[in-house]
């Protein structure tokens, strides 16, 4: 490949230059964080003292332990069922081919590019008739179905390139519509399946919109939604309101370096296909 | 002969009769996610749509009042201003991070798939995982008076640029955009470089080989590579701009004044603060339709490129 020196550099060093700007506000959150509790920190510098009790203090004061387990509750509602009826719908849409499948696949794709802010004021109303405001139901009933459009899609999509021929070589020996699916759809799903999961978990923890809106105590919200109730709490304190931030991104900060592969491919298959 | 022709018959009713299973089966399996989807986002669309012709405080009585929402929200100067904030933001989210996106990939397509890359790829991707809450408490602590923005011009020589950059009616839009450009510059980069990768070496060598530069190159192969991903990532990019929330929310709550003012915004105001839900949803369905305007055409070249 001929490609000239001076392209080279230039790329590494602009790829090094996004790198660090990626980086400087983590890190600044960070050593931020680290300076005493009681005074406004200059800028970007590394405490002389580092304070790890400050992520102790943000943490009880912040109700951290509340805070997970109300986004983890949230998160443990809306994906199994997100993920459970949109590859039945994904399989009925991309595997059967049942007669009317164009018109319902339209029908939700004209989903995906709705807003959710355009949705939050009717959203508001029914989760008031329904009897769930202020709960977590408010939130995790309307994400579910807010989530169908891009999860049925994706499932399909996935469906729809399983070859026709396993499912009549399965048909001729005599399995059921139900064995079929289970024996032989499902297993060739699961990567379609785990990349959908870590996305449907992403946009939950990260939800900000819905909770603040439907949920009026913060410690019911997502931890994302719970940011907002940070900023009250440790209004004096930068170096507070930063540790607590900080201790709401690092669990997802963890489970992306575990999975990462998975996470990059799931993002960029799911921005494509989206 | 004549016993298979009998035969087939029976064999062909007892296949439209399992068509006829398949269909129903399938129905039943499409029917709970509709109706996730019909109930919370086709039934509130609808009620939306509703209030949008009725002057309600979210209590009392309604009253019918036509089109007069829609007109407020096409002539208030407050309303106009947000969704004109919204379009500058197109610029913070969309043009900068697919320009620098496209720049570092084009630069780096050849750089081997070592560790140093995957590490940097892990870092780009970084902001995609935290929440743009959080992306606005760590930059808003960036662009403070004490903040390390201002350091860093201190140190530089800069130090007359220094200012409460969020607190300033000149520099808090583009500052807030800019939160938008960190978060998904990387994204942009990452999925352009994949895309990259997917373009037929041989095409750069030949062009290479006649005494192309980088621009024409560019131009010829690189450009038309990347359509779908270029397509992909202005939709998915333009769609956050114009329904900035969470970064606006936590970091400036539209000031100062009304500077950062963007409809995701005002559509909370109006409709919670000031109890005008009419108005409110008025504004979300222009919200959509704006929304939709831009991104069905950009869906429709990537299309037509595709023939």
């Amino acid at each position: 490949m001929i490609t000239s020196k001076t392209e080279i550099v230039i790329g590494r060093v602009l790829l090094a230059l996004a790198v660090v700007l990626t980086l400087i506000p983590l890190v600044n959150m960070l050593s931020a964080a680290l300076q005493p509790a009681d005074r406004n920190p200059a800028g970007l510098t590394w405490p002389t003292d580092p304070q790890w009790g400050n992520f102790v203090e943000a943490f009880e004061v912040g109700n951290v332990w509340r805070l997970m387990g109300s986004s983890a509750f949230i998160v443990v509602c809306v994906v199994p069922i997100a993920l459970l009826i949109a590859t039945l719908a994904g399989y009925a849409l991309g595997g059967l081919r049942i007669r009317g499948a164009r018109a319902v696949l339209v029908l939700f794709v004209v989903g995906l590019t709705i807003p959710f802010e355009s949705l939050i004021i009717p959203l508001y109303y029914q989760a008031q008739g329904l009897g769930t405001l202020n709960t977590q139901w408010a939130v995790i009933f309307p994400l579910i179905g807010l989530f169908m459009p891009f999860s049925v899609f994706w499932m399909r999509a996935h469906f729809v390139n399983v070859p026709r021929e396993l499912s009549e070589a399965a048909r001729v020996d005599g399995a059921t519509m139900w064995q079929e699916f289970v024996r032989i759809q499902l297993p060739l799903a699961l990567p379609a399946i785990s990349a959908l999961t870590i996305l449907l978990f992403i946009w939950t923890w990260n939800q900000f919109l819905l909770p603040v809106v439907l949920i009026a105590d913060p410690l019911d919200r997502t931890v994302a939604g719970a940011l907002t109730f940070f900023q009250g709490q440790y209004y004096l304190s930068i170096p507070l309101l930063n540790a607590g931030a900080l201790i709401i991104i690092i669990p997802a900060i963890i489970v992306f370096l575990i999975f990462q592969r998975q996470f990059i491919r799931a993002l960029l298959q799911g921005a494509v296909k989206g | 002969m004549t016993t298979t022709s009998t035969s087939s018959a029976p064999r062909r009713a007892a296949a439209r009769a399992a068509a006829r299973r398949a269909d129903l089966a399938g129905w039943l399996l499409v029917l709970p996610a509709l109706a996730a989807y019909g109930t919370f986002v086709i039934y509130p669309l609808a009620t939306g749509i509703q209030f949008s012709f009725y002057d309600w405080n979210g209590i009392g009585a309604a009253t019918w009042v036509g089109l007069e929402n829609y007109i407020t929200v096409l002539t208030n100067p407050d309303l106009l201003g947000a969704i004109r904030n919204s379009f500058v933001l197109v610029a913070f989210f969309t043009i900068i991070p697919v320009g620098t996106g496209l720049v570092l990939a084009t630069l780096i397509r050849t750089m081997r798939d070592g560790a140093a890359l995957r590490a940097a790829q892990t870092v780009l991707f970084l902001p995609q995982i935290i929440p743009l809450a959080a992306a606005g408490i760590a930059w808003s602590w960036m662009y403070a008076q004490t903040g390390a923005v201002n350091q860093i011009l201190n140190a530089i020589g800069l130090g007359f640029l220094a200012r409460p950059w969020l607190a300033d009616y000149a520099t808090a839009l583009p500052a807030v955009g800019l939160i938008g450009s960190w978060v998904l510059t990387g994204l942009c980069t990452v999925l352009l470089l994949t895309g990259i990768g997917k373009i037929d070496v041989s095409l750069y060598e030949a062009i290479r080989l006649d005494g192309a530069g980088w621009f024409r190159e560019f131009i010829t192969i690189t450009l038309p590579g990347l359509r779908q991903e270029l397509a992909v990532l202005v939709t998915l990019t333009m769609i956050a701009a114009l329904s900035t929330f969470d970064i606006i929310y936590i970091s400036t709550q539209g000031g100062p004044g009304r500077a950062t003012l963007v409809p995701g915004l005002l559509i909370f105001r109006i409709g919670f603060t000031q109890s005008d839900v009419g108005l409110a949803s008025a504004f979300g369905i222009v919200m959509m339709v704006l929304v939709l305007a831009l991104v069905l055409p950009i869906q429709r070249l990537a299309r037509i490129g595709d023939r």
